[in-house]
Formats: C-alpha cells, structure tokens, sequence
C-alpha cells in the first residue's frame, strides 16, 4: 500500500424513499479528506440507507453524491472509489484469508507478485499474517472483522465505508478493534464514514459526529462540541445521558413548576414562558450542607468508578454522577453547574463555539 | 399450648419420614416405565420400516438369481445366473441402458440451464406473481401424470415431436423442473446478499459476482437439484413409453415388455440394474453434500 491520496466526500441534499417512506431526507453532509466521520443514530434513522448511498448499492431520489468533486451519484459500487466493510463482515466462506483480500485486486488484472505483497502488506497493517491461508470459519470474529478491514483497504479506495462494523463483537473486543480501526486510519490518512448506534463508540473514534433522526442531520460536530452543546433536545438525550426541565429561567438560577428554584450558573431571565431545560448528570453538584435546593435520595446506582444518585427536587427527578467516596444521607443540596435551555427542540443558550459545518 | 406442640411435632415427624419415599416414586417410576416404553415402541417401528423397505428388496435379490422356487419354500430350491445373461444377451435390453445414459444426462442438463436463471430470479427479485409461479411448479406433480402426457400428445403429434428425442426429452424435462427450481432457489437464498454486495464493492461486475461467489456457493444445492433431475428422468416411464415408442425406448419403458415377455427373474434382474444409478447417486449426494440441503428446498417464503 502506497500513499493513499486522501479525498473529500460531499452529501449534497440526498433525499431517498424505500417503501414507501421517506427514508434519507434533504441530507446535507461534508467529510473533509482524511477525516473518520461517524453516522450516529437510532435504527431507522436512515444512517444505513445513506452509506449504501455512498457505496452505490443504492441510488438518491434526489440530490448528489460527489467524492473529490466528482459526481458518483449514479455509478455502479463496483466502479466506485469506495470500499465498504459490511456488519456481518460478508467473507466469502469458500476462499481464503488470502483469496479474499486479493479477489479485487485479481479484477484489477494485476500482476501476481504484486497482488502477493500488497495482500500481504495489508494483512500485516491488521495484524493477521500468520491466517494468510484459513478459510474465514476457522478465524474468530474479531480476526474476520479484520479481514474484511484488510480486503477494503487493500484496494486504497478514496472513501472507506464501515456499517456497524463491530455490533457483532462482544463489548471487550469491540473496544479494542475500534481502537484498532481508529489507529489504522489515522495512519493512512483515509477518509472514513462509520455508521453506528453507539454514541459510545462515535465519540470515543470519530473526528465529527453527525446524529441523525428521521432522516436529516440533527447535529455534526466534533465529539467534545457534540457532548458539551447538544444542539437539540434529540442529539442531548441520543448521546450522554441528560435531565430535562421545564422550567422558567432566572438570574443564575431555574424555576421549577413547584416553585423550586436550583442554582445554575450562566443562566439569565429571558421572559416569564416557561422553557426546556437540560443538565449533564456530572453538572449537578451534590452537597451535604450549605446552600443548594433541597433534595431527597431516592436511589443510589453503583457505576464502577463513579455512582449514580437518583434524587427528587421539588417534584422533578434529578440523575446525578459523584465520585464513589461521597456518601449520601437521605437529605441533599444540589445545583447545577451548567445547563442548556431549549425552545421548541432546539438549543437557545450556552455560547456555542463555531459548530463546523463545512 | 404444649399438646399443640407435641402433635406438631409428630406430624412433622411424619412427614419427614414419609417424604424421601414418596419423591423417590416420583422420580424413578413413572419416568423409568416411560423411558422403556418409548425405546419399546422405537424398536417396533424401526423393525416395521425394516421390514417395509428391505423387504422387497431381499426378496429382489433372492428372485433375480432364483430357478426353481414353489410357493410354501421359504427359499428358492436352485440357484442359478440365467437371467443376468438372458439381459445382458438381449441386444434391445442392452440398447436400452444405452438409452437411458444419453436421455438423462441432456434432460439434466437442459433442466438446469432452463431453470437455474429462474430460481435465481425466484430467490433475488420479488416480482408479481413470484408466490404463485412458485407454487405452480408443483401443479405438474400434483395431477396423476399420465393424463398431462396425454394431452401433451396430442400437441406433440401436430408439433411433429412424437417418437423423437426431443420429444422424449421434453417429456421428461417436465419431472425435474420442481427439482430443479425448487433446491436451487433455497440454496440461493441462503447466501447472504451482503455476500454479492462485497463482490460487486471491490469491483465485480454482476456476471463476475454470479460465477465467482454465488454459483460456487450455492453448488451443493444445485448438485442436489441435479441428482434428483437426473434420477427423474432416467426413471420417467410413463410419458417416454407414450412418446418415445417404437423408436426410443429406455429401461423403465422396458420394462413394460420385460414384465409381458420374459419370467418375472427376468424383470427383478432388470429392476436392480435400474435401481444402481440411483443407489450410486444418493450414496453420493449423502456423503458429499449436507442433509438440510433438501429439506431447506421445500421451504421457500
């Protein structure tokens, strides 16, 4: 594998209907060269539909599909600069390690010594040398995953395409191999879309994140912008955890229904209309003493290296993450150290960092 | 207070005693009888189907190489080859077989290059009419037979096919297109589209992905199809006697002047030569190919 020239992908507002529903709806999208971009949603969210869209195994209703500015929308995937690395890994079961990464290379009519090396290379790149010559039943599924990673790569495709590439690897391995994935890409530089519906998994590999819902682009952002400022009440309750309020606001403090008022910094009066308010469960600060609107343990989960305190303030339940050495009585205060208000779905407060969206 | 206790105690003493006895009862008798009963039964119906499926063929056997054999012996009282050799001497029997070899192999053939396309499309495409074409495939067995061919006849006499091979070829097509179609489609079924997609992602066209991954992938089933195909067509009597007589006439057809001609040793010797290909093929089918091919053919949705 030579140096691979890395190349942008552009969405340019695809709309697709499959059964008579609309799937893909006036998506917007633009993965700059070498970039790893994760297509994070629920199922039926159309994140799938759309990297089939990318890979040609299906064709936009409307709008265009470019990569490195030219306009692939119609091609078939076999004459496409995409290679894709299917969630069920799609292996052909009657050839082997090796004929399985070299099959597109053959097509290419190249020579055979330099299908050999380049087959080897990437197996190499992988970690799977010494299973040059198994047949993919005799190779765990995490080596399969890697296979099918190497046959993808071998071909040095402008886009790589992963669909859940790791939904079928017990929740160990699928750490490590999307750590795995994420080092590899990062060393070829190529640019990726990875469709997933583990937020987990998108921030922990992804450069941005585009959430989807219904079709459209709900947020793209990079994870840390994603997490912080959840741009609608969609993408704050798909990635994290979060509670919601609706409350009215006032001068650093919110009101609840009830007429509880909570401290919360950075938030000022903007009317009397009651709005939505959301809180990061690590943004409540639980105190035994001292100010702080009164709460009442209801539940205290252990987490591993943190614990989670179900608590009622004023009628509203409040999801709260401390360190495992806080101890709770059945009384507390808390307050909110940051908050994000939303209107109508959307986010309206917080000073949002530029959100790149080209 | 203490008769109270005094009887509770008893009573729990009871209890205590009789309980191990009682759950030991429990647990050995009825299941153990049950058991036996089962493996009872099991040999019966085994010795049952033995006796059904072996039988006849024993008494093949003991028939093909009889001379004398009267009604109360158990067995027959001379033992003699005459029969294999009057076969093997009679110049139309020898034609026959010879017959037989040439029709089967093109009928499978031609089966299957009618057919395989169609249950290709059967198991990829969902087009109007899928379910019912498919089901309709079964209608050519469903009805006795002999009353198709002879409808059929009449069409071949204006077609001028009657006492051709082609004909006879098609006649004998008609039995295997169930196999045929149906085997094949379960065994494209079964192979994940995702399969195809990859071949196609790395530069396969559609021609290249059906030779290369499909077909490879779905070979045990289309083998299977092929087995049974041709076992159908060399077994086929009905509809070859009505076609192909006087010109071509194969082993089973032969069979009909074989019973009204010769002594029935005769027909027993020729009923085993008939039953050889078969044995060979199925042994074949068994060993190389899974046994949930089959069943899987018969459950399309």
């Amino acid at each position: 594998m030579t140096e691979l020239r890395p190349a942008g992908l552009l969405i340019d507002r695809v709309s697709k209907d499959l059964g008579g529903r609309r799937i893909v709806d006036d998506m917007q999208l633009e993965v700059h060269a070498g970039e790893l971009t994760c297509l994070l949603g629920p199922s039926g969210c159309g994140k799938t539909t759309t990297l089939r869209m990318i890979g040609g195994f299906l064709q936009p209703d409307a709008g265009r599909i470019l990569i490195d500015g030219a306009d692939v929308s119609f091609l078939a995937p076999e004459r496409r600069p995409t290679s894709m690395v299917f969630q069920n890994y799609a292996l052909w079961p009657h050839m082997t390690v090796f004929k399985n990464v070299a099959f597109g290379l053959k097509l290419r009519k190249l020579p055979k010594k330099e299908i050999r090396e380049r087959v080897e290379h990437v197996l190499e790149l992988v970690g799977l040398t010494h299973h040059i010559q198994s047949y993919p039943a005799r190779i765990s599924g995490g080596e399969q995953q890697r296979v099918a990673l190497a046959r993808a790569l071998v071909l040095e495709p402008k886009v790589l395409l992963l669909d859940e590439p790791l939904s079928n690897l017990d929740a160990k391995l699928r750490v490590r191999v999307r750590e795995d994935i994420r080092e590899i890409q990062q060393r070829i530089g190529i640019t990726t879309v990875f469709v997933t519906h583990d937020q987990d998994e998108a921030l922990s590999i992804s450069d941005r994140i585009a959430v989807m819902s219904g079709g459209k682009v709900e947020q793209y952002a990079d994870p840390r912008t994603l997490y912080r400022e959840p741009a609608t009440h969609f993408v704050a309750s798909f990635v994290g955890a979060m509670n919601f309020y609706r409350a009215t606001l006032h001068d650093n403090a919110i009101e609840l229904p009830d007429g509880t008022r909570i401290a919360c910094d950075g938030v000022s009066q903007n009317g009397a209309a009651p709005v939505e308010v959301g809180v990061r469960p690590e943004d409540v600060e639980v105190r035994t003493d001292g100010d702080g609107a009164e709460a009442t343990v209801v539940r205290e989960i252990p987490r591993g290296h943190y614990k989670e305190l179900v608590l009622t303030v004023g009628g509203d339940e409040v999801r709260a993450f401390v360190g495992t050495e806080v101890t709770s009585p059945e009384r507390l205060r808390v307050r909110f150290n940051r908050a994000v208000v939303y209107e109508g779905g959307s986010a309206v407060s917080e000073a949002k960092e530029p959100v790149a969206t080209a | 207070m203490s008769a109270v206790e005094h009887q509770g105690t008893v009573l729990g003493e009871l209890r205590q005693a009789e309980l191990p006895v009682v759950a030991a009862n429990r647990r050995r008798g009825p299941a153990a009888v049950k058991n036996a009963s089962v493996k009872l039964l099991g040999a019966v119906v085994v010795t049952i189907l033995l006796v059904f499926m072996v039988g006849p063929l024993v008494w093949l056997m003991l028939r093909a190489f009889s001379g004398l054999w009267q009604f109360p012996q158990f067995l027959p009282s001379t033992w003699t080859v005459q029969w294999w050799r009057s076969v093997f001497d009679d110049k139309n029997l020898a034609h026959s077989i010879k017959l037989s070899f040439e029709f089967a192999p093109v009928v499978t053939i031609l089966s299957a290059v009618i057919c395989l396309p169609a249950a290709y499309a059967f198991s990829r495409f969902n087009f109007p009419g899928r379910r019912v074409l498919l089901i309709s495939l079964f209608a050519t067995n469903a009805f006795p037979k002999i009353g198709l061919y002879v409808s059929m006849a009449g069409v071949f006499y204006t077609l001028n096919l009657m006492g051709t091979f082609m004909g006879v070829v098609i006649v004998q097509l008609i039995g295997t297109i169930v196999f045929m179609t149906w085997i094949p489609t379960a065994a494209f079924s079964a192979i994940p589209r995702s399969l195809e997609e990859a071949a196609r992602d790395v530069g396969a066209g559609p021609l290249r992905v059906f030779f290369r991954v499909t077909f490879p992938l779905a070979a045990p089933g289309i083998l299977v199809a092929m087995i049974l195909s041709f076992l159908a067509a060399f077994d086929e009597a009905q509809g070859t006697f009505l076609v192909g007589i006087p010109n071509y006439i194969t082993m089973p057809t032969e069979m009909y002047t074989l019973v009204l001609n010769y002594p029935e040793q005769a027909a027993a010797v020729f009923s085993i030569l008939l039953a050889i290909p078969s044995v060979i093929l199925m042994s074949f089918a068994r060993r190389h190919v899974m046994g949930g091919r089959l069943a899987e053919g018969f459950q399309i949705r």
